[in-house]
């Protein structure tokens, strides 16, 4: 049926290397990407089209902090943390950057074992990485909570420039917003995993497609961007 | 057409190489976190900062999302257009130069 055309992972077609191969895979009048299942092609422009989405917010943020004639507040010491009387510079962040981190690790190693038809260790890995997940946001709601007490806002703050407390809640905001997401689809697929969908083949109800452990994976690579666009607002946003 | 259960499907890689990237990424955020702790300034700053980031990017792009492993028509299509955002990003900073350039000609330098 329209699965063999839709879901066929094979072998990729032997083809010319380099750009040659990028060439006839491109140019051949058929499916540009030879090996890759449709859902995960898709996945990967839905990823990219995200990322142009973040990039404008770091971009905006960026453009704000540059032309404004206010000092920008200093992140190390906004992010603060004082922990048995000893001020740490940005810890919280730091924390929850480890917790991300960890997160993506224990993505990772579910979708392998999800490959293996390893129902519970694919599933359990799933739900470790959505607690983690789950964490994260809660240390976020932590840090906005603290960050609003102490008087920042979308229009001001009473260390600087204005344009801290939009561009902080934007960026932070859409973050959390997608790791959010990101908890509930990672318990949907743990739920299903463990429920042997992917072993009977069982159809998605919104696709109608068969099940097939490629969708742990395809879960894993909107897990990893989410790690991955914290990687560039830790470094373009608490570090700088 | 059924697939044959044992036919080997996906990606298949050791865990070892999973747990091998993750110890990486700790040693690279540790490193990014110190730039901070340790209050390093001006450009190693910066240099610092970036190089960790796009260590980190690269790292959990080519093994965690498995981009290594795929075929080079995917790769080339999906990690180009982002590198052209740094167009837009030298585009930005002419404009927010000339944005301070202007109010500093208006309103003063500030506090």
């Amino acid at each position: 049926m329209a699965d063999v055309a839709l879901a066929n992972t094979g072998a990729a077609p032997t083809r010319p290397s380099g750009w040659k191969g990028i060439a006839a895979d491109w140019s051949s009048d058929q499916r540009a990407f030879k090996n890759v299942s449709w859902g995960k092609a898709m996945m990967w422009i839905f990823l990219l089209s995200d990322t142009f989405i973040f990039s404008c917010f770091l971009l905006s943020y960026m453009t704000v902090r540059m032309s404004t004639r206010v000092p920008w507040p200093n992140p190390s010491k906004v992010f603060a943390l004082t922990i048995g009387g000893t001020t740490i510079p940005l810890i919280l962040i730091a924390i929850m950057t480890f917790i991300l981190i960890s997160s993506s690790g224990t993505m990772a190693m579910a979708v392998n074992f999800g490959y293996r038809h390893d129902r519970v260790k694919s599933a359990a890995l799933m739900l470790v990485t959505a607690a983690f997940g789950a964490t994260f946001v809660g240390m976020q709601g932590f840090e906005w909570t603290k960050l609003i007490m102490e008087g920042v806002r979308p229009w001001g703050n009473p260390w600087g420039a204005v344009q801290f407390g939009s561009s902080f809640f934007m960026i932070t905001g859409f973050h959390g917003t997608h790791v959010t997401f990101g908890v509930i689809f990672l318990i949907i697929t743990s739920r299903k995993v463990l429920r042997g969908d992917f072993d009977r083949e069982a159809r998605g109800f919104f696709t109608s497609q068969k099940g097939r452990y490629e969708i742990v994976e395809i879960m894993g690579l909107y897990w990893h961007f989410v790690d991955l666009v914290w990687v560039f607002i830790f470094a373009l946003f608490y570090l700088w | 057409m059924v697939q044959a259960v044992a036919h080997v499907e996906g990606q298949q890689h050791p865990i070892k190489l999973y747990l091998v990237v993750w110890g990486w990424l700790f040693v690279l955020s540790t490193c990014s976190y110190l730039v901070d702790y340790f209050g390093l300034h001006g450009y190693f700053r910066w240099s610092l900062i970036l190089l960790f980031m796009i260590l980190k990017a690269g790292l959990i792009v080519a093994v965690f999302m498995h981009m290594a492993w795929e075929r080079l028509a995917l790769m080339y299509a999906i990690l180009v257009p982002p590198v052209l955002v740094l167009v837009f990003v030298g585009i930005m900073v002419f404009e927010s130069d000339y944005t301070l350039f202007t109010r500093i000609a208006f309103f003063g330098a500030g506090k």
